[in-house]
């Protein structure tokens, strides 16, 4: 990093604090997971991150988080497109309460979803009779997960559907276009990179939750154990280096999406400053 | 009921969805927005009622609870001041100054949002805790951070440090340094610049983001859960007391304290909503 230039004070004193704080905070402490995992040869850590029971539970957490974040991808971008284009009654409450799931602590979320969706639970036992069952199955954690991630779709495709340009969907109709036409000729491709960086959001926070999936997923080894929860268990156990390995293959996949999520943001942003 | 959207100029009949199809959607999405938020916000609040007045006012009086309540509301007031000012620092710096890898400390700020909570506590057991790389010394000095309340301090700094920057960063951006560079030359010290000129240009945002911190904070539970230790009235905060009860089967207690902290997140949205209406009005 090049030394900091600006005509207004402060900003040498700023910067030093920024620095400071982030590496004591954040560089550091982060750091430590890869040297921690490096107290394991190669061949123990390997055995470590790819017994069965951790397979599996990368398997769910990536398969649920997927799941989770496409139910998102469709029903966020109706809920954005409702909220943006029709007027109804308690719009303003609605568009409000898209973000509980920021707010609201996940163990909250968890215990009620928990008391919703088990076989007793106001919306479970009418789920059961058609077979479906949804706490303590991995339907479970894909419900938990769907909650928590919620918001994210529904917030970057809002402001992108309120600047489209009117025109540009004018002059499809005078050509001809038909609604489904315009629709997904014409806006899906402008909201696509915003629908896109959503979804990715969304799923990133999806692969690392713990707090609201714990209560509804039943914790069962290969079953319906996510990584987290492994990583917690090991914790618990004092297995530490076992912990960390496994730590470590999260952090270097949660890296690689923030890479991707930026890379996507960088073409929402291309996007809507283009000329219509 | 539903009115098609009065745009700008008016939206042409030929822009809007015909009535069914607006009814279809909009029955939809509120049906999904039910299935997931609405319905489990309403149980929260009908469980905790389950056992009537008197046993939900005991289970949020009670000492233990108590005790996790007084040590939520402790975390937020240390970390809230602490992550503001940093927020504001870093925001300053990378908005107020021209310097390579600017984008690196941008992504680099952001980086606790892409960290799992249960890792964001983990990292501060390998370095603290009993076998950690700084154990031996807090040992034999007779301090303790891991499995007691700074470690819960802590964590909860690293999950919310991003919260303020993130919000002052694209609106510090956008507004640009003219009117703090007019009143450096006018003679204003740094100080004068920023308590007269930016914070009244940045307060709402800085509101915004600190109202968010604040609900993240009082919220947070992987990341606690990892350093904590579990000791009731000790370390425990209101999340962690919310599963203790409802591990030990005491339903109705642990959807009492859950009903005060999903409160506390309905009055963050109605915060959230008023601030976003007094900036859209400023603006």
């Amino acid at each position: 990093m090049s030394n900091p230039r600006s005509p207004l004070p402060g900003v040498r004193l700023t910067m030093g604090i920024t620095l400071l704080y982030l590496s004591l905070l954040v560089l550091i402490p982060l750091a430590g997971v890869f040297i921690k995992t490096t107290s394991l040869t190669w061949a123990q850590f390997w055995a470590t991150v790819t017994t069965p029971r951790a397979l599996a539970s990368y398997r769910l957490t990536v398969w649920a988080a997927g799941i989770a974040a496409i139910i998102n991808g469709v029903f966020g971008l109706l809920v954005a497109w409702v909220l943006v284009r029709y007027h109804f009654p308690g719009r303003r409450f609605v568009d409000a309460m898209v973000d509980l799931p920021f707010a609201m602590p996940t163990a909250v979320a968890g215990i009620a979803l928990t008391a919703v969706y088990s076989g007793n639970g106001w919306i479970g036992q009418w789920l059961e009779p058609l077979g479906l069952k949804v706490a303590f199955t991995p339907l479970g954690v894909v419900t938990a997960l769907t909650f928590i991630g919620l918001p994210f779709v529904v917030r970057t495709v809002q402001p992108v559907l309120q600047d489209l340009d009117a025109e540009v969907e004018e002059a499809a109709v005078s050509l001809g276009a038909n609604r489904w036409q315009t629709f997904s000729r014409v806006i899906l491709p402008s909201i696509l990179p915003a629908l896109l960086t959503g979804f990715a959001l969304a799923f990133a926070r999806a692969l690392g939750e713990y707090g609201s999936v714990i209560f509804i997923s039943g914790n069962l080894p290969m079953r319906t154990e996510i990584t987290t929860l492994l990583i917690m268990t090991k914790l618990e156990q004092f297995d530490y280096a076992g912990a960390t390995a496994i730590a470590s293959v999260m952090l270097v996949a949660s890296f690689a999406l923030l890479l991707t999520i930026n890379l996507l943001q960088g073409w929402t942003r291309r996007r809507q400053n283009q000329p219509a | 009921m539903l009115r098609s959207h009065p745009s700008r100029e008016g939206r042409p009949v030929a822009l809007t969805d015909s009535g069914p199809i607006r009814w279809a959607l909009t029955i939809a999405a509120l049906t999904f927005l039910t299935l997931f938020l609405f319905v489990p916000l309403a149980a929260v609040f009908s469980q905790a009622m389950e056992q009537g007045w008197r046993l939900y006012w005991a289970a949020i009086t009670e000492p233990d609870a108590l005790a996790a309540i007084k040590l939520t509301a402790l975390t937020a007031i240390v970390v809230l001041p602490l992550n503001v000012l940093f927020g504001i620092a870093a925001a300053w710096a990378i908005t107020r100054a021209e310097f390579r890898g600017k984008q690196a400390l941008i992504t680099l700020i952001d980086l606790p949002f892409a960290v799992s909570p249960v890792i964001s506590g983990l990292i501060f057991v390998l370095l603290f805790g009993a076998q950690g790389f700084l154990g031996p010394w807090l040992a034999g000095h007779d301090l303790k951070i891991i499995f007691a309340i700074p470690g819960i301090w802590l964590a909860t700094l690293f999950v919310t440090a991003p919260f303020v920057a993130r919000e002052l960063i694209p609106l510090m951006q956008e507004q640009g340094a003219e009117e703090e560079l007019a009143a450096v030359g006018l003679g204003a010290s740094g100080w004068q610049t920023f308590w007269r000129i930016t914070l009244p240009k940045i307060k709402w945002g800085l509101l915004y983001g600190a109202i968010l911190l604040n609900a993240r904070a009082i919220g947070e539970f992987g990341a606690v859960s990892v350093v904590s230790g579990h000791v009731r009235g000790e370390t425990n905060t209101a999340p962690l007391h919310v599963e203790i009860l409802y591990n030990e089967y005491s339903f109705s207690a642990a959807f009492a304290v859950a009903s005060v902290l999903a409160m506390l997140a309905l009055v963050t949205l109605a915060a959230k909503s008023l601030v976003e209406w007094r900036s859209q009005r400023v603006a």
